[in-house]
């Protein structure tokens, strides 16, 4: 049945480097994305400084940035502009999604379902090396002149048509990233669909394997417009065509050479109509690891698992038609605003639905609080002041106030930041053991998990009230220049002092994950945590081809404390 | 809601109370929803954690109470998006005011100023081309041949409004992207090149206030900053009489705030 065992014959290049085994590949992206973020984060930190201590030398590092970026080490709006651009396009395209899909997806998704290994191996690795290209190519447009994208990760047009070099290569590096993901999502796709093992029934699916599926689909459909909209404005920029400049456009009082007959809007729907479908890509792998981890460690099943599924089936669906609540003030009429806003509204039922089965799923379980479980909670209500704060911005009425203002800011991050992140640092805790033999340590994990949640309230929090106050998003001097953000001006510094202290309380967790894969406490079972889902009824790690024997399924996933059992858990694979 | 008032700016024009009531109503949404989330959440794992509940209930809830509370939530949203949102958008941003009330103005966004086009004191806005540009002396283009334009006023970075009169302000931009943004009047509307947006509100209080761009628009975005000043009737009158018999004259521009 396992054609691969022979593995430990191979190469170390064809193991390690270019594997095909979905489990290193997993690991591949986990470790890349890791990078990113921590890279991406540092942007941010660098930005902090000059938005809490306008126009003043960075400290230690500043001088470092050189005369074009920063010179005598006070940070140019140039440089601003590029850190601001950078860290979107980091955080989201090579941290985020590439951990919650590249990663956990690829290790997850084969072994829950039964399956020896993904549908297509090669393209799998192919789909990594793709991304890592993309990658390399935003790291390498930092030393371009005039330094990486600067024109936000959004990216519009015409500012973007006129930016330096870097905007070209950020281009080319979307490309790749857009690429890979077009790979990936097939591969998802296709594996969900046709190897899934014996008895395994769509609703006998763990949700997170749900959750995969329908960001597959997100990725495949909604990534081909911005590709095509990436490739127009790279044609804008080098061969001089005008697909995103109108007529009549002056730079600097300058008539600007070749635009005509383009529309800027145009790029705008292009990329929103992927970039909303995006943000389901960042947050639903998020939420299948949150549920898993919720249903194993309050050992019960999920409460509404059926709603669940057919909420996040419907997400996927919805996602696609809501993106122009992004552009409401693009001067659309009554027909667009309402109707964008009608299922703006309607959307975030659903991720009510899912929050409100994954909240009553814990009335009556036998709650065992460990790191993993701390995260994954933890997740609920941050998500749900990030899922919260969207209302007002859903309708077009008090998203003329908040519109690009800090409200926006404050609200996408408690998604992404408190919300995504924990999950996936949750998912890392929880699923460690299984690759590495080796438990994470739990005192590091705490120490990991309850600064960070502080500090990250007390970095976003401020921001919800920055935006009331109307300060504009995006100014490289945090609103220095105008009245209006003189009262809420020192939230900066708060905002600011707390980003630097959650680098500090990075730090358990990175010497915890290091020193654990080499001396954490090894697991004495294949189970540590007494889990239903298949992947843990395999060896420890997995050997290439996972099973030993092709697990047959007999049940739905969760089968905690089912009466008259003799273990307060029923494997899915126990007859 | 005097709670979330304090965080906002305060209202100078007429729409801006209706703004702020769906600010204050959704924010009653949230915050009932997320207090009771968290009341729920703090006694569920007080009361259900392993210690003190060492032995989990396959069952768990039987109430469908949960149901209520989605069915609450949406008829909410609803009642908000159908009572308030739309309505307002049809009312307030599609429909355009008519009649001897409306005073017009053009704006022209470039990196990183506002260039503000007034009719003067005959009404009619001069013809404009680019063709007469010039940064410092004629920032809007405006014709030397059509006797319209002779009394017209240009101002870059000023914006002076009567009180009690409705602005209809159209907007565009000769470079990139960015937004007008009046923050005490709730006004924020794209400045898009291209296109020549309409936006429009009645200021009910005299004042200086500030215009903020709030799209990224390049290196200057955080100074492309205007300024906005809502005077009576009589002194705005002798304001625009006065910049219009020295327009043309000479180069000097308003110096109002400075």
């Amino acid at each position: 049945m396992n054609p691969h065992h022979d593995s430990h014959r191979m190469h170390v290049f064809r193991k390690y480097l270019f594997s095909i085994d979905h489990k290193v590949i997993g690991i591949q992206y986990g470790l890349t994305s890791l990078f990113f973020l921590l890279f991406g984060f540092s942007l941010m930190m660098l930005m902090r400084w000059q938005l809490a201590f306008p126009g003043t030398a960075i400290p230690f590092i500043g001088k470092f940035f050189g005369e074009s970026r920063a010179p005598g080490g006070i940070m140019l709006p140039e440089f601003y502009n590029e850190l601001g651009a950078m860290h979107g396009t980091i955080m989201v395209f090579l941290g985020v999604v590439p951990l919650g899909v590249g990663c956990f997806g690829n290790l997850l998704v084969p072994l829950q379902i039964g399956a020896p290994d993904m549908a297509f191996p090669k393209l799998n690795m192919a789909s990594y090396w793709v991304f890592f290209l993309g990658g390399l190519t935003m790291l390498f447009s930092f030393i371009l002149p005039g330094g990486a994208a600067s024109s936000g990760w959004t990216s519009y047009p015409p500012l973007a048509d006129i930016a330096t070099i870097g905007q070209t290569v950020w281009l080319i590096g979307m490309v790749f990233l857009i690429t890979s993901s077009l790979l990936g999502s097939i591969n998802f796709i296709t594996t969900v669909l046709q190897l899934r093992t014996e008895g395994l029934t769509f609703m006998r699916l763990p949700f997170f394997v749900w959750s995969q599926l329908v960001t597959a689909f997100l990725l495949l459909l909604a990534f081909p417009p911005l590709e095509a909209a990436g490739i127009l404005q790279l044609m804008d920029r080098l061969a001089h065509t005008s697909f995103f400049l109108p007529s009549g456009l002056m730079i600097s009082g300058e008539p600007l050479k070749g635009s005509g007959g383009g529309s800027v809007l145009l790029w705008q729907h292009l990329f929103w109509f992927l970039a909303h479908p995006e943000v389901y890509v960042i947050l639903l792998p998020a939420m299948g690891i949150v549920a898993e981890i919720i249903a194993n460690n309050i050992r019960k099943p999920l409460w509404g698992y059926t709603s669940m599924v057919y909420s996040v089936l419907f997400i996927g669906f919805m996602s696609f038609i809501v993106w122009a609540h992004h552009m409401f003030l693009t001067g659309m009429g009554t027909a667009m605003s309402s109707f964008f806003q009608a299922t703006t509204m309607i959307i975030s039922i659903p991720s009510v639905v899912i929050l409100s089965c994954l909240f009553i799923s814990l009335w009556g379980g036998s709650i065992r609080l460990n790191t993993a479980m701390l995260f994954a909670l933890a997740f609920l209500p941050m998500f749900g002041m990030g899922g919260l704060t969207g209302l007002p911005l859903g309708l077009s009425v008090s998203d003329i106030h908040l519109h690009d203002t800090y409200y926006v800011i404050g609200h996408f991050h408690y998604v992404v930041a408190p919300g995504v992140i924990f999950a996936l640092f949750a998912g890392i805790y929880h699923w460690f053991p299984k690759f590495t033999g080796r438990q994470m340590n739990e005192f590091l994990g705490k120490l990991h998990f309850w600064p960070s949640l502080l500090l990250m309230n007390a970095i976003f929090f401020p921001m919800l009230i920055q935006g009331l106050a109307g300060v504009s998003r995006r100014l490289y001097d945090g609103g220095l220049q105008y009245a209006h953000a003189q009262g809420v001006l020192s939230l900066n510094k708060v905002s600011s002092y707390s980003a630097w202290a959650l680098a500090v309380a990075q730090l358990p967790f990175i010497f915890n994950f290091v020193f654990s894969i080499f001396k954490g406490k090894k697991v004495t079972s294949d189970n540590p945590w007494e889990a239903t889902t298949l992947e843990w009824q395999t060896p420890t790690p997995p050997g290439h081809g996972n099973f030993e024997t092709t697990p047959t399924v007999y049940r739905g996933p969760y089968e905690y404390s089912v009466p008259g059992a003799s273990r307060d858990f029923t494997p899915q694979n126990e007859p | 809601m005097r709670f979330l008032k304090q965080f906002l700016p305060i209202v100078a024009s007429a729409h801006g109370y209706e703004v702020d009531r769906v600010i204050y109503l959704i924010h009653i949404l949230m915050f009932l929803l997320f207090i009771g989330w968290s009341v729920y959440f703090v006694v569920v794992l007080f009361k259900f954690r392993r210690k003190r509940n060492p032995k989990a209930n396959y069952k768990g809830v039987h109430s469908h109470v949960s149901t209520v509370v989605e069915m609450g939530i949406v008829l909410f949203e609803a009642v908000i998006l159908l009572g308030f949102s739309i309505p307002f958008w049809v009312k307030n941003v599609v429909a355009l005011p008519r009649g001897g009330d409306v005073f017009e103005v053009r704006v022209n966004a470039e990196q990183f100023a506002w260039n503000i086009h007034y009719s003067g004191p005959d009404g009619i806005f001069g013809k404009t081309d680019w063709k007469f540009f010039d940064k410092q002396s004629n920032p809007m283009g405006l014709s030397p041949d059509d006797p319209a334009g002779i009394d017209d006023v240009t101002t870059i970075n000023q914006l002076h409004l009567p009180v009690g009169k409705t602005a209809l302000i159209y907007l565009t931009s000769r470079d990139v992207m960015h937004s007008f943004s009046l923050p005490v009047m709730r006004v924020k509307q794209d400045v898009i090149p291209g296109m020549r947006i309409p936006v429009w509100f009645t200021p009910i209080r005299k004042g200086s206030w500030e215009i903020a761009c709030a799209q990224l628009c390049g290196l200057g975005h955080y100074r492309m900053r205007g300024f906005l000043t809502v005077h009576s009737l009589e002194e705005f009158k002798a304001w625009l009489l006065e910049q219009s018999a020295s327009s043309g004259k000479d180069e000097k521009h308003d110096d109002f705030w400075n």
